[in-house]
């Protein structure tokens, strides 16, 4: 990566230099991560991003030292757990670090996820980086899907049973991948090792991919809340310090979310059920995934064949691979796309409606609801998204991110753009209005 | 050398092409075979393998009693049935039932789902079978449900008296394992 025309960054130290010059490391964060232009109007929707990347190394850090006292076997790993809880100086803490941390971490990615939708940032040209995000989501379900079941409760046990057992609704090869995932004949010691080993190694793949995410986002740019692409250096500021400390306040914000969660009411998204050790003859009367996986529960119950049930569950996260494609409009950000604002906030409310109908019995009216929203889900992508790129009108979009900054503040101030850093320090933004 | 070889391109297969497409071809069986250990490792192995059968001795089981055993790690139910209970199942038309085969591995893989090819042969009042729903695993719940079978409690699936799925997402009946009567009191699962 030598020679990045654009800066012209000239260590001061000597010894950086020298090393500079043969890796070029500090020119490389220099270039990503201090001088890297990014739109000047991003909202604290973008911060979730830096949460992500602090969320994946508290759930390493956290998880690694778990694993120093845990062990994956079926006769101890229980008592394992409740060893770490406690006899494990902090264990407790450690533990519930990690417990909530995953709550939270899904509840970022949801939230990134929704920005993305809404001022969509999955239209060319990042559409790979769009794509890599998903593969993201998808590894963190299984990460976290793993992880629930290292401490052997019944819901562990049960939610293992019920979720490996989706993949005998394949036809002719189902039963044969089931055992294959077992290693066994039933949910086991075997499967519990493996999903330990496993559940280690996810977060690091993520990790990789993390890496390759952030890549195509510097490649292609951020989008921003105007969906209007950077046209000049008025349009950005550089991401030291305007985005860092925008970044690192959210951050203390979301900490302190998660500091209540972790302190006050550790067991708050856990299931009880889970404090009593896995026993194969016994379901639990109400098998619920983690709240985080619901909504898609919801979906796989709502349909009334196995295979057809699997298949939609599994639509719902691989449809969101095309996504880019579906979507015909051409305006970005919902903004100015006042009939798909309204199909997006439908949207959320059928995740959030799917994700109660989840936790609720599957019988009567609520497996009726549940159907209507799944329908929705779908609707959304396969007919909505198509179809409102070609009916909608959309608002008139600003020729420019700095045009629509400064007429918001015009409205409102006579110093125009006051707030706003400007990275090239240019004399006053031109004043079209 | 390099100026005769780039003349050469364009015609015949060199030894060279021929090396270069043998060797890739060796590589790739090569990283398949090996790859094959690396995914068969998964498989149930040798220790869950060994089809290590059970010895239930029934003796004390009374009509209408059922109990629960561990067979390769799944329990197995095996029930005493009342006469009605076996008049229920036996009255139920074989076209009426979501799933028309008896699954039971004893008798034979295409037979109907009838009574009697569900039950024991000849006891009928014997019911034993795999206590899985074969929907998404659970284990039902003996004596409950509309049909006065077995009741699933994760989505919903109903079995009647013969452990045969009558309503609910569940596709097959629950199955059946192999199993004897070694002697009237004693049944040998596995
Ligand atoms: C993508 C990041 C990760 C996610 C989403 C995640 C998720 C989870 C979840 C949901 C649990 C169950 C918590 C409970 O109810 O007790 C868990 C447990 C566990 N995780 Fe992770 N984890 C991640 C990374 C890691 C890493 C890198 C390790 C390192 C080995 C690790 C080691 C463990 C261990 C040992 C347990 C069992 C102890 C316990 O249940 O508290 N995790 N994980
Ligand atoms: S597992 Fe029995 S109904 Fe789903």
């Amino acid at each position: 990566m030598a020679g990045h025309g654009t800066s012209n960054y000239q260590p001061k130290n000597k010894v950086v230099r020298w090393v500079d010059s043969r890796l070029p490391i500090f020119s490389l964060m220099n270039e990503q991560a201090i001088v890297f232009p990014t739109p000047k109007n991003l909202n604290y929707l973008w911060t979730f991003g830096a949460i992500l990347s602090f969320m994946l190394a508290t759930m390493m850090i956290s998880g690694i030292v778990l694993a120093m006292h845990y062990a994956a076997n079926t006769e101890l790993a229980f008592d394992r757990v409740e060893h770490i809880m406690r006899d494990v100086n902090f264990g407790w803490l450690i533990r519930y670090i990690h417990a909530v941390g995953a709550s939270m971490f899904f509840f970022a990615v949801y939230m990134h996820i929704a920005r993305g939708l809404y001022y969509g940032s999955y239209k060319a040209p990042r559409e790979i980086l769009w794509m890599l995000g998903v593969v993201i989501l998808i590894l963190m379900m299984a990460t976290g899907f793993m992880g629930y079941v290292l401490p052997w409760g019944q819901m562990s046990f049960w939610g293992a049973t019920v979720i490996t057992n989706l993949f005998s609704a394949i036809p002719l090869v189902g039963p044969s991948i089931v055992e294959w995932l077992w290693g066994g004949f039933a949910v086991d010691n075997a499967t519990l090792n493996r999903f330990f080993s496993l559940h280690y190694l996810l977060p690091f793949v993520i990790a990789g991919v993390v890496v390759l995410h952030i890549w195509a986002l510097h490649e292609v740019g951020n989008n921003n809340p105007t969906g209007v692409s950077v046209k000049s250096s008025k349009d950005t500021v550089p991401f030291h310090p305007y985005l860092t400390m925008k970044d690192f306040f959210a951050l203390v914000c979301f900490m302190v979310l998660y500091a209540y969660f972790v302190f006050y009411i550790p067991n708050y998204l856990g299931h009880p059920d889970n404090y009593i050790e896995a026993d194969p003859l016994v379901t639990p009367a109400h098998i619920v995934p983690e709240w985080y996986l619901l909504p898609f529960y919801a979906m796989l119950r709502a349909i009334p064949s196995k295979l057809g049930g699997v298949v939609v569950m599994f639509s719902s996260l691989l449809i969101l691979f095309v996504v880019p494609w579906l979507d015909t409009s051409k305006v970005r950000s919902a903004k100015y796309r006042p009939m798909f604002k309204i199909a997006f906030w439908v949207f959320v409310i059928s995740c959030i409606a799917l994700g109660w109908l989840g936790s609720q019995p599957a019988e009567g009216v609520y497996v009726m609801l549940a159907r209507f929203f799944t329908f929705y889900y779908f609707a959304f992508f396969l007919i909505l998204m198509p179809l409102l790129g070609i009916i909608e009108t959309p608002k008139p979009v600003p020729n420019s991110i700095a045009e629509s900054v400064l007429a918001r503040h015009h409205g409102s101030t006579a110093t125009v753009g006051s707030g706003e850093g400007r990275p090239d320090a240019a004399p006053a933004a031109p004043k079209k209005d | 050398m390099a100026t005769t070889e780039h003349t050469e391109e364009h015609q015949e297969p060199t030894r060279r092409d021929f090396l270069y497409i043998a060797t890739g071809a060796v590589g790739a069986v090569g990283v398949a075979g090996l790859a094959w250990p690396f995914i068969d490792q998964m498989n149930p192995d040798a220790s869950a393998q060994a089809m290590a059968s059970v010895e239930v001795d029934v003796s004390s089981m009374n009509v209408g009693d059922s109990i629960t055993i561990m067979w390769r790690g799944k329990p197995v139910f095996i029930r005493r049935r009342t006469d009605a209970e076996v008049e229920a199942a036996k009255e139920t038309p074989v076209a009426d039932l979501p799933d028309p085969l008896a699954r039971n591995p004893n008798i034979g893989s295409d037979e109907p789902a009838t009574d009697a090819n569900r039950a024991a042969v000849d006891r009928e009042p014997w019911l034993v079978m795999i206590g899985i729903c074969t929907h998404l695993g659970c284990v039902p719940l003996g004596q409950q449900g509309a049909f006065g079978g077995w009741f699933c409690p994760c989505h919903g699936s109903t079995y009647d008296t013969a452990g045969r799925i009558r309503s609910g997402p569940a596709p097959a009946n629950l199955d059946i394992p192999p199993y004897t009567f070694a002697s009237d009191t004693t049944i040998v699962v596995g």
